[in-house]
């Protein structure tokens, strides 16, 4: 998969179980708020470079995309806080967005979306209890995924088809036009694509099979 | 949970994440897109199970590291940032759009989805939202609420609106949601 955020290095990070990845995520937010000090971020910061960088060898470029995606807010952020409380709160509080920011990016990267859709299922996996299907996740997930390309390529019919007519109505008269049927289309096709998997075995309801008591 | 519910709930992830590649209108920590309209379609044409389901499949797609969030953004991070508050609210702004739109169905009207968009999908949105943003940042009250807030009204309510007409166009070509079932006791 081409789209995903996964960077593939093989590092020991990479090698490390998703939900150990994860667990370590979850605690170290918990510990950034839960000691909210200068101190617990800055060095928190540097062990994710450390790891992300260093262990993982991610390109810096990977890292440096989410926290540029941030920059503006964490100027302003740190801006707000040095006027209205202290310059200590606003840098602490900047490092500690960061830090986490980076630490779930280096996860991402590190794990593959396979990796991840287990972890899903096993999480799910209290469903059973009642009387979910923990493993239907997996269909959920390939069915969405492969929706998407179906979806645009069905949207850019639709706009070809209203090129060819004089353009495209637009404003809101385009909501009950294009969008509206577009979406009915595509309702249409999930319902095939049910009966489809249905015919093939996916249905809930357990096979009778006929001549049986 | 019928294979057509899953195929429905599978469709409305992929709405949400096609909306995404509109192209987002970055305003300070929280961007303007086009994603929660498809959070209200999500509620206002499935219903309440079925659209709480199809948004957090979308968040699952999103969390396992796929850049299906406006402006590619994706994996962990969304969910721990500033604006990880609007996410965790998504799923219950579409299931409560969809408990009103179903309890509505026999009267659905555009005026009247847009007010139910409005309740699920700019009130519940911004009571979560609103909150986790001030905890994240350490903002105060009113900065949370000029940054995270204020700039979005206008387009949220053009939002709900557009969510309401489409919805409403849906309901009477392919209704999805089905008529609630009558109680013994009547009115």
């Amino acid at each position: 998969m081409t789209l995903a955020l996964y960077v593939p290095v093989g590092s020991p990070v990479h090698r490390l179980p998703a939900g150990v990845k994860l667990l370590c995520l979850a605690v170290l937010a918990v510990l950034l708020f839960a000691r909210p000090t200068p101190t617990v971020a800055g060095a928190a910061l540097v062990g994710t470079l450390v790891v992300g960088l260093g262990v993982a060898r991610l390109p810096v470029a990977v890292l440096a995309r989410q926290a540029w995606a941030l920059r503006w807010f964490l100027l302003v952020l740190f801006v707000v806080h040095a006027l209205t409380t202290d310059v200590a709160t606003g840098a602490h509080t900047v490092l500690r967005l960061l830090t986490l920011v980076l630490a779930a990016a280096v996860v991402t990267a590190t794990t593959r979306v396979s990796e991840m859709v287990r972890v899903v299922e096993r999480l799910c996996a209290p469903l059973r209890l009642v009387g979910g299907r923990p493993e239907r996740v997996g269909l959920l997930i390939a069915m969405a995924l492969r929706f998407i390309p179906v979806l645009i390529e069905r949207a850019d019919r639709i706009r070809a088809a209203q090129a060819a007519r004089g353009g495209p109505p637009r404003g809101v008269r385009a909501l009950r036009t294009t969008v509206a049927p577009l979406l009915v289309q595509l309702l249409q096709m999930a319902h095939d694509v049910s009966e489809a998997l249905d015919a093939r075995g996916a249905d809930d309801t357990p096979v009778r099979r006929p001549g049986r008591a | 949970m019928k294979t057509r519910d899953l195929a429905y709930i599978a469709l409305f992830a992929a709405v949400i994440a096609v909306l995404g590649t509109i192209p987002a209108i970055p305003v300070g920590p929280v961007p303007i897109t086009a994603q929660t309209l498809g959070v209200m379609l999500a509620g206002a044409v499935l219903g309440a199970r079925r659209g709480f389901l199809a948004v957090l499949l979308f968040l699952v797609l999103v969390a396992i590291g796929l850049p299906l969030l406006a402006g590619g953004r994706g994996g962990l991070a969304p969910f721990v940032g500033t604006s990880a508050g609007y996410l965790y609210s998504w799923p219950v702004a579409a299931f409560v759009i969809g408990w009103l739109t179903e309890r509505s169905w026999d009267r659905y009207n555009v005026l009247r989805g847009t007010l139910i968009n409005v309740v699920g999908g700019i009130v519940v949105i911004y009571a979560v939202g609103v909150p986790v943003l001030k905890a994240v940042a350490g903002l105060t009250w009113g900065q949370a609420l000029t940054g995270g807030a204020l700039p979005f009204i206008p387009g949220d309510l053009f939002k709900a609106f557009a969510a309401a007409a489409i919805a409403d166009v849906v309901r009477r070509s392919y209704p999805v949601i089905e008529r609630p079932r009558r109680t013994a006791t009547t009115r």
